[in-house]
């Protein structure tokens, strides 16, 4: 659909913009019919994280009565998935395209297999399945029920309804949606190699790759996450962002009723970037499994003392109340 | 009478949990059906990926009448028995009771005059009861709504009426949805919605539909064809139960088709290609039917018949198994790159337990253990050692991360790969088994020793730090273990003495001690399921030092078959007597009668004879045993019985000569401790 519209407004450059040639004309193509539905079309968060779900706008947006219905690209780090870009599908940076739809629409599995036939994935050849996938994230203190979305064997999203988060039930429930983007695309252009995407859609010698674009940074940052990364450092940055955190938290109550909070948002910053410096701390190997557990609960409590601040605040739904 | 139709059409149900859900709803309606009195012919629940369904067959059309009468409290009762008894009866005022005389006075009667209600009333609060306490092992919330359901819930299909008429709605709501006599068909072939009327069209619509309801009939569909293609170009279907049940749970429409994998593969060993195929992508594999060997094709199940014959569908399911297949001979061919024992020190950073140390401080000890056990089996020490030091390595390597359920095998293979001795390799895979109670146990020696060590190791350790199984929780398996000790002891005929083994490896002796009584408790579990007497267990192990679980086996082997035969009953029936005699006498006499006998008080010859006979069967009891010959040590015991019977027959033991009877007590004594070079007879029943 969104691609013949496309196609009707601009005649020249249409194969460039086609989903199932060009990695940036599926994006464009997915925010396109996300944006036509009427989600807020978001830029990615300014900062690492290791999936779309820690975007505010998913995390503490899934949180309180309000409605919320957005979607954006989000850069995701991982770093222990850094394989040097040797292997042609694992990447310790790569792009999910989020969706959250609060409180979950009745047709939100149509909208999602509408989603796909925008891209150019046809129902009526392909078999789409949905596969048991229960989500939890212990750092976040979050956890779901959904599937995992199958395209002919091949798993490209993650469809989740949002029980809880940052350990408060979600009430109304969100609706997540997540896309591997760079899977997605490997799948419609046919290539078995993340790095072989064609990233513009053109074919003449302003064709750019993947891995023109990415090959590069792969190599270095797996070399960084797990050779060289300053572990001293990260320990130290691990302490500063927890103490950080808990410090804006503490700092941001209006008053000692705790009824308003006036800075959920930058301490929940604080707690995304304590989660990075962890993961990257993991992939150097210099946590033990024991010492593990202790620092996902860590970012478990910040996570649920910032969920608790944000029910506080307006976004939250908390009813204003006098400074 | 009439029939009940029920569908739950919902969002995708997980594949494992509807075999469950099914039984639950034809439970729970049917339970509920029965207790209000609504005795219904047959019920057949069924379940898709999409919905649940329920028809029971010759509902009752209205609940039998119900008359029954309730006595109250006496006339002039206080008001708070009144008011209780109104409450009970659910009477308006005392005036609608009757009152009725009996031998203590007036008293207050009510008589309940039901009138049954129309059964489509009763089951239209009956079904949104079952709903909102439906026992699915995960739900949900959706939406801004507060109900609960394996995931979202859409539509409710329920109707009831004779097979003679159009059957009506049975009405009611839950949580929005209001119940009705439409459904819709496959999610992609057939998604328009449609009226149902019973249990016949919807089955014959659905199936128009493109919705098969019946798993059962989904699965066999499924199987045949499978078989057929696979039949058809000269191959098997390697089958299995489980994936074909989950399979059957993930399609509503089941479509077979063949897909095709690089020859190139067929180098990874068959076991790796089968787990990435099964686990990953719920797909079936074949093999030749001459060579067994698997080939390079696969068995896929999709959905729906697609526009163009399967072919998209094939071809997305062949990239992703030659991505899969891929990175599984990556992984392989990587693994081969690295020998077992370099893999080694990476385990000196892989804590097994916080307090048991690392993995590498776990395999040196397996090792040490190892080389203790090695001439007690019977194995060659040096091999027994190594295939120790080598068995957990697998556990690094890349297959084995991907695939844990290939552990042990892939350490076969790779000590295969770099040519280790045959019996090291076996033991890499060999010394995890027994894995349950229908495992087979290892039988190479060396085999044999790794696995006793491996278990002994960890058994001793979680006693050492104190964290033994209680109750339902056994998180480290060590009932498993012990028992899997116990069944490679017992079914090689070792001789293990486990208290010697247990104080090398654990210094507190009562850490050991307590280790030694769980293994006595787990072979009495174990002999007991066998069919063997718990008395006679407890028999033989009351006696001291049983701490070699092969001879306390035959040792209550022996015992039972002695204790079948007529002379086993009689001197059985002979100790009793004995012992009581002397229970009473000594309760009596405050003293115990343990001492020797004198020989010289002896008067009647069938004390003499008696005596005799106890040293004689003691001497040869006891030599018997220490040939581990049980059954001639019970043949021993029952030359005993004609002395016993004749004793008891001539010998008055109560006699007025003080020392006389203290001497036949002490005689009697003699018995109890003479039976006991073969068993504690006082722990034996009847």
């Amino acid at each position: 659909m969104a691609e013949a519209k496309l196609r009707a407004s601009d005649g020249t450059h249409q194969s460039n913009l086609d989903p199932s040639r060009s990695f940036q004309g599926l994006i464009f193509a997915m925010q396109q019919y996300w944006a036509n539905w009427g989600c807020v079309i978001l830029q990615p968060y300014d900062m690492e994280v290791g999936a779309g779900t820690f975007h505010p706008a998913t995390t503490l947006r899934a949180l309180g009565p309000k409605p919320w219905n957005a979607a954006y690209v989000q850069p995701s780090r991982r770093p222990k998935d850094g394989r040097y870009g040797e292997n042609p599908n694992r990447l310790q940076h790569y792009y999910q395209f989020q969706v959250i739809l609060k409180p979950s629409p009745p047709d939100i599995q149509d909208l999602y297999l509408s989603s796909l036939k925008a891209i150019g994935i046809d129902p009526e050849i392909h078999d789409i399945r949905f596969v048991e996938d229960d989500w939890e994230s212990p750092t976040l203190g979050a956890w779901g029920l959904g599937w995992e979305c199958w395209c002919d064997g091949m798993e490209v999203s993650q469809f989740t309804y949002f029980q809880q988060v940052a350990g408060f039930e979600c009430s109304p429930v969100a609706g997540e949606l997540t896309y591997g983007l760079e899977r997605l695309a490997m799948y419609v252009q046919g290539v078995d190699n993340a790095f072989a995407l064609n990233f513009n859609g053109r074919d003449d010698d302003k064709k750019v790759t993947y891995g023109d674009v990415f090959l590069q940074a792969e190599q270095e940052y797996s070399r960084h996450n797990f050779e060289f990364a300053d572990t001293a450092m990260l320990f130290e940055q691990f302490k500063m962002a927890e103490a950080a955190c808990q410090k804006y938290l503490g700092a941001g109550w209006a008053n000692g009723k705790k009824q308003r909070h006036l800075m959920a948002l930058p301490a929940y910053d604080q707690c995304i970037k304590a989660s990075h410096v962890f993961n990257l701390l993991d992939a150097r190997g210099v946590i033990s499994a024991t010492e593990r557990q202790s620092y996902i609960l860590r970012v478990r409590e910040l996570a649920k003392a910032c969920g608790e601040a944000w029910l506080a605040t307006e976004g939250g739904g908390a009813a204003s109340v006098a400074r | 009478m009439p029939d009940l139709l029920l569908e739950f059409l919902s969002e995708e149900i997980p594949a494992r949990m509807q075999a469950r859900a099914v039984e639950d709803l034809r439970k729970l309606i049917t339970d509920r059906l029965v207790a209000a009195g609504l005795v219904y012919e047959g019920a057949k629940a069924f379940a898709t990926p999409r919905r649940l369904a329920l028809s029971v067959r010759g509902v009752p059309a209205r609940q039998p009448d119900i008359k029954e009468e309730k006595k109250g409290p006496r006339v002039g009762a206080p008001d708070g028995a009144i008011a209780g008894f109104l409450k009970a009866a659910r009477l308006k005022s005392i005036k609608e009771a009757k009152v009725q005389a009996d031998k203590k006075g007036d008293f207050y009667l009510a008589v309940i005059d039901r009138r049954g209600r129309p059964a489509i009333d009763v089951i239209a609060e009956m079904i949104p009861e079952v709903a909102q306490t439906f026992p699915w092992p995960k739900s949900m919330r959706w939406g801004s709504g507060r109900f609960n359901w394996v995931r979202p819930l859409h539509s409710i299909v329920a109707t009831f009426g004779p097979e003679t008429e159009e059957p009506e709605i049975v009405r009611f709501e839950i949580d929005g949805i209001k119940s009705g006599d439409q459904t819709r068909g496959h999610r992609f072939m057939a998604p328009a919605p449609f009226t149902v009327r019973r249990f016949d069209d919807y089955v014959a619509k659905l199936e128009n539909a493109k919705v098969v309801l019946d798993p059962a009939r989904r699965a066999d569909m499924i199987l045949a064809d499978a078989k057929n293609l696979a039949f058809a170009q000269g191959y098997e279907l390697v089958e299995d139960e489980g994936l074909l049940a989950e399979v059957a749970g993930l399609v509503e429409w089941p479509v077979t088709l063949m897909g095709t994998f690089n020859e190139t593969f067929l180098a990874i060993p068959g076991e790796v290609i089968r787990a990435t195929i099964h686990n990953n992508q719920k797909c079936f594999v074949l093999r030749d039917t001459q060579t067994t060997k698997l080939i390079n094709k696969f068995i896929l199940v999709a959905n729906e018949e697609a526009a163009d014959g399967g072919k998209a569908i094939i071809a997305g399911n062949e990239r992703v198994i030659r991505a899969r297949l891929s990175d599984a001979k990556f992984f392989y061919e990587t693994d081969l790159k690295m020998r077992l024992e370099d893999r080694l020190p990476k385990f000196n950073q892989i804590v097994f337990h916080e307090k048991l140390g690392t993995q590498a401080d776990r395999i040196t000890r397996i090792m040490a253990l190892a080389g203790q056990l090695a001439p007690i089996v019977g194995a060659d020490r040096v091999n027994a050692e190594r295939a120790a030091q080598l068995c957990k390595a697998d556990l690094l390597t890349e297959v084995v991360g991907e695939f844990p359920e290939l552990q042990g095998l892939m350490g076969r293979y790779y000590a295969e790969a770099q040519n280790e001795d045959e019996e090291i390799a076996r033991a890499c895979e060999d010394h995890y088994k027994p894995k349950g109670p229908d495992d087979l146990v290892p039988a190479d020696p060396v085999s044999v020793v790794v696995a006793l060590a491996d278990k002994i190791d960890t058994l001793a350790g979680f006693w050492v730090i104190d964290e033994k199984p209680t109750g339902s929780k056994d998180p480290y398996a060590l009932r498993r273990a012990a028992l899997g000790v116990i069944r490679i002891v017992v079914d090689n005929r070792l001789r293990l003495p486990l208290k010697k083994v247990f104080q090398k490896v654990i210094k507190k002796s009562s850490a050991s001690n307590d280790l030694l009584a769980f293994f006595v408790d787990r072979l009495k579990v174990q002999l007991r399921e066998q069919g063997a007497r718990h008395d006679l267990v407890d028999a033989v192990f009351a006696l001291e030092g049983q701490d070699d679980l092969l001879m306390i086996v035959q040792r209550v082997d022996a015992l039972g078959k002695f204790l079948d035969s007529d002379d086993g009953k009689n001197l059985l029936a002979g100790y009793k007597r004995a012992t009581n005699i002397i229970r009473i006498e000594e309760k009596k006499d405050k003293r115990h009668y343990t001492a020797a006998p004198d020989t010289k008080r002896y008067q009647l010859p069938e004390e003499k004879a008696l005596a005799d006979a106890i040293v004689v069967a003691k001497k040869e009891a006891s030599s018997a045993v220490d040939k581990e010959d049980f059954a001639a040590a019970m043949r021993a015991m029952a030359r005993l019985r004609p002395r016993v019977d004749a004793f008891f027959d001539e010998v008055t033991v109560n006699v007025d000569d003080k020392d006389l009877r203290e001497n036949r007590l002490k005689l009697l004594n003699q018995i109890r401790e003479a039976t006991r070079a073969v068993a504690d007879f006082s722990k034996i029943e009847g």
